[in-house]
C-alpha cells in the first residue's frame, strides 16, 4: 500500500444524518482554500475545525461561513489571517516531561551509535518542542552531529519558532517541566531574560532547519532517525492520520523511532502492525523490521 | 397548574457534565445500572490538573459495564461509560467517533463540558440526552442549551441537592430543561432511556 493513498478513505465511518447548512459551507470553504491556496484542511476533524472557523467569523466580524469563503477567495491577505485561526498554536517546552525522560533514557543511547543523526519535529508550531529537543540533545552530547528539521504549515508560527523567544511567564512552567524531564543543568543557562521574555541561546538551533511542510500534501524530504509529532494527528481524520504515519514510516531509517502525543496512538491506524511499542505509556514506537 | 412531563423519546447517547462534587455524584447516579446496558455514557468532569487520571480505573471497579478513557477517533460504542482524558477537550464527530483537541481552555476548563455537548448535539441532534450535575463553574450551561436547540433531552440536577449549585443554577438561568431532578431521579431517567433504547 502506498503511504500516499488515504487508506482509511474506504472504511471511513459515514455520518448518520445529512449535513447541516454550516457543515456544507465548511466543506465548500475547505475546498475553496485547497483549490486556491493549496492548503488542505479537507481531512481535518470536523468539530474542532467548526469551532475555529466560527471563532474566526466572530473575530473577523463576518456574518457566515459563505461570506468568509467569498472574502478569502478574493483576498490572499484575508486567507493569511484565517490561517492563524485554522492552526492551533498551543505548545510548551518539555510538555509531558516523562516523554522527554523516556527519549533521554531509551532513544538517545541508540542515536549515539550513529555517526550523524536526523530528527524531524513534524507540526512544530511555534517551536517549543524543537528547542526542547535541542537542549536535550546538547546535554546528551549529540547536538553537534544532529540535524533537526522542524516543519509546520503556518509561516507565522515558523517565524516565531526560528526566533526562540518565549514569554517569561510560560518559562517558569517550562523550568519545572525541564527538571522533571531529567534536565542536568540550570534551565536559566539556556536563555537570556529581557523584560518579560526569554530568548533562548541561538547556538542551540544552529543545526535546525525550520521549514514549511504539509503532512496533508507534501512528501518525505529526508531519511530520519527520530520523528516527533505530538498532538498534531488528533486534528486529522483517520485517512489523513494514515497519510501522515505513512510519511513517517517512509522517512524513518531501519528501526527508527516515532514519538506521538500522550493520548495519540497508532493502534487504530493502517500502520498498527508496522511499528513496535518501545515505551507504550509515552507513545514512543520503533519501526518494525 | 403543573405542566405535564412530556413522554420520553429514544436517544442514542447520553453526555454528562460535572465538576466539584462530581465523583460522588456520578457514583450515586450510576449505582446499580441494570444489565444489559445499551447506551453510551460520555462524561466530562473537571479535575485538578493531573496528567494521569485514575478515574476510569475507579469506576471500572464499581460498575458492571465497560469503563474507558475516550480515545481519539475511536467509535462511540454502546453500553460503555467514557471519561474525557485530563487536559484534552473531548468532542464527538458527526461520524460518531471521538476526537481530542488541545484548543485553549474554555471557562478555565479543559476538558470543557460545553465543547463536548455542542459537538454531541451536532452529531446526534434530537437523539441525545444531556445531564448537568453539581459543579462550581458555569461550564455546561451553553452546551445544554445547544442540545435543547437540536431537539435533544436536557436534565439538570436539582440545585437544592447539588453539593455545589453553581453549575446547575447557571444552566437554569439559561434554559428550562426537560427535567430538574435529584441524582436518584436522574438515575431512574437513565434507566428509562436505556429501556427505550433496547426496544
Amino acid at each position: 500500500m502506498s503511504p500516499l493513498t488515504p487508506a482509511g478513505a474506504l472504511n471511513q465511518p459515514k455520518p448518520l444524518t445529512p449535513p447541516s447548512d454550516i457543515e456544507i459551507e465548511l466543506r465548500l470553504l475547505m475546498e475553496a482554500i485547497y483549490l486556491k491556496y493549496s492548503y488542505d484542511f479537507r481531512d481535518y476533524t470536523g468539530a474542532s475545525q467548526k469551532r475555529r472557523v466560527l471563532y474566526a467569523l466572530d473575530q473577523l466580524r463576518l456574518p457566515s461561513v459563505s461570506a468568509l469563503q467569498d472574502l478569502v477567495l478574493h483576498d490572499a491577505s484575508a486567507f493569511a489571517r484565517l490561517l492563524q485561526f485554522l492552526t492551533i498554536p498551543v505548545s510548551e517546552m518539555f510538555r509531558d516531561p516523562s516523554y522527554f525522560l523516556a527519549l533521554r533514557q531509551q532513544v538517545i543511547p541508540v542515536l549515539h551509535t550513529y555517526p550523524s543523526v536526523k530528527v524531524w519535529v513534524a507540526g512544530c508550531s511555534t517551536g517549543e518542542e524543537a528547542w526542547s529537543l535541542a537542549i536535550l540533545l546538547r546535554e546528551e552530547g549529540l547536538l553537534e552531529r544532529t540535524q533537526i528539521y522542524a516543519t509546520d504549515i503556518n509561516p507565522l508560527s515558523l517565524d516565531k519558532a526560528r526566533q526562540g523567544i518565549f514569554p517569561m511567564e510560560a518559562v517558569r512552567n517550562y523550568t519545572a517541566n525541564y527538571q522533571r524531564a531529567g534536565g542536568r543543568e540550570s534551565f536559566s543557562d539556556y536563555y537570556t531574560a529581557a523584560y518579560d521574555a526569554a530568548r533562548f541561546d541561538p547556538s542551540l538551533c544552529t543545526n535546525t532547519i525550520f521549514a514549511d511542510h504539509s503532512l496533508a500534501t507534501d512528501s518525505v524530504f529526508a531519511e530520519t532517525h527520530l520523528v516527533s509529532c505530538r498532538n498534531v494527528l488528533i486534528y486529522f481524520n483517520r485517512a489523513l492520520q494514515d497519510r501522515a504515519l505513512g510519511l513517517f514510516h517512509e522517512s524513518l531509517c531501519h528501526r527508527g523511532f516515532l514519538g506521538l502525543g500522550a493520548k495519540e496512538s497508532i493502534d487504530f491506524s493502517a500502520y498498527a502492525g508496522r511499528f513496535d511499542d518501545l515505551v507504550r505509556a509515552e507513545r514512543i514506537y520503533r519501526k518494525a523490521t | 397548574m403543573k405542566t405535564p412531563t412530556p413522554p420520553l423519546r429514544r436517544v442514542d447517547a447520553v453526555v454528562i457534565g460535572t465538576s466539584a462534587g462530581g465523583v460522588d455524584a456520578l457514583a450515586t447516579l450510576l449505582r446499580d445500572l441494570p444489565l444489559p446496558w445499551h447506551l453510551p455514557l460520555v462524561v466530562v468532569i473537571h479535575l485538578p490538573q493531573r496528567r494521569d487520571s485514575r478515574l476510569a480505573d475507579v469506576f471500572r471497579q464499581r460498575l458492571p459495564i465497560p469503563v474507558q478513557e475516550a480515545e481519539d477517533k475511536a467509535p462511540v460504542a454502546g453500553g460503555t461509560l467514557y471519561f474525557a482524558p485530563p487536559s484534552y477537550h473531548l468532542s464527538i464527530e458527526r461520524e460518531r467517533v471521538f476526537s481530542l483537541s488541545c484548543e485553549p481552555p474554555v471557562l478555565w476548563s479543559r476538558p470543557s463540558i460545553d465543547l463536548l455537548m455542542q459537538s454531541a448535539a451536532d452529531a446526534y441532534g434530537p437523539t441525545l440526552a444531556g445531564l448537568l450535575l453539581t459543579g462550581a463553574n458555569p461550564d455546561g450551561a451553553e452546551g445544554l442549551r445547544r442540545i435543547q436547540q437540536a431537539g435533544g433531552l436536557t436534565a439538570v440536577q436539582d440545585p437544592a441537592e447539588a453539593e455545589v449549585d453553581t453549575m446547575p443554577r447557571a444552566a437554569l438561568a439559561l434554559l428550562t430543561p426537560d427535567r430538574i431532578l435529584p441524582l436518584r431521579g436522574l438515575h431512574t431517567l437513565l434507566v428509562e432511556l436505556n429501556a427505550l433504547h433496547a426496544d
